[in-house]
């Protein structure tokens, strides 16, 4: 085992530092989809699924995976989150009606699921003696591309056949009901 | 273990995940409107990735595939994301409202 992993690095160490930085991005993150869930107002809950997105980017280039961190921050911040403004800004009426949870219930009970579930998988989690393997290769950029077009080529075509008729699709439903 | 070892410990991520799952959860139990539950949902996704990730990082022999596979659940994301807000916009085009509860129009 490593010991750096039992003894406590000083705070100005580097060490100490990556753990501050990783509590920060942790704390994006969660501050984020508290937002992203709680707001009224459905631009700030789309500003806080920003937020959420960009802490949980951080998170993966913890857990070795600069690639993967950018793509979420292409994807998810530059594509998923400015198409949901978009349709924030063609759809919501200006006022909100009705902000609140449908019954005096839903809240309650809502909140109550999530915290079994979120609870459940916790302790599943930390209770479970995980068992770490050796690696088999170096998971860098060039392995994934080689990858990506060798082992999963044919997830890969599936894949962009999917965008393609998910593009095709949202505009011809988008585009049926218009008139004139 | 302190808090500033976290980083290098698989258990912290899974709870991260799981909490981004309780709350893309809460959020599509009580959200009203169609695009809260839509933004609940891609909570739910953040969450299904970050365990992936934190099983690729400290338990998988083979680094690649949790990668590749949190890569095809974005792309599945934003599919997902551009028939949900066409159907959404659809919807009010019809209902003049994207509240979850007003398309009732089946309702006997």
């Amino acid at each position: 085992m490593n010991p750096s992993m039992v003894i406590s690095p000083s705070f100005f160490s580097v060490d100490g530092l990556v753990g501050a930085v990783f509590l920060i991005m942790v704390a994006i993150t969660l501050i984020g989809g508290l937002i992203a869930c709680n707001s009224e107002r459905l631009v700030r809950s789309v500003a806080g699924l920003i937020v959420c997105f960009v802490g949980v980017a951080g998170l993966y280039y913890f857990l070795n995976s600069p690639f993967v961190a950018m793509m979420q921050i292409l994807i998810y911040v530059g594509a998923v989150a400015v198409t949901i403004s978009f349709a924030i800004m063609l759809a919501a009426p200006e006022e909100q009606k009705r902000v609140g949870p449908s019954g005096p219930l839903v809240g309650p009970f809502g909140f109550a699921t999530a915290a079994l579930l979120a609870g459940g998988f916790s302790i599943l989690a930390i209770r479970t003696d995980w068992k770490v393997m050796a690696k088999i290769n170096d998971g860098s950029v060039k392995t994934i591309g080689i990858q990506l077009l060798t082992e999963y080529s044919m997830v890969f075509e599936l894949i962009s056949i999917v965008l393609l008729i998910a593009i095709l699709g949202a505009l011809v439903i988008a585009r049926g009901g218009r008139e004139g | 273990m302190s808090l500033l070892t976290l980083y290098n410990n698989i258990n912290s991520f899974l709870v991260i995940g799981a909490i981004l799952f309780g709350l893309g959860i809460y959020g599509m139990v009580t959200r009203r409107t169609l695009i809260g539950m839509l933004i609940a949902a891609e909570l739910i996704l953040a969450g299904a990735s970050v365990n992936f990730m934190a099983f690729n990082r400290f338990t998988s022999p083979d680094p690649v595939a949790g990668q590749v596979f949190t890569l095809f659940i974005m792309a599945i994301a934003a599919a997902e994301a551009a028939i949900g807000l066409s159907i959404i916009i659809a919807v009010y085009r019809q209902f003049k409202s994207i509240d979850a509860e007003d398309t009732v129009q089946l309702k006997g």
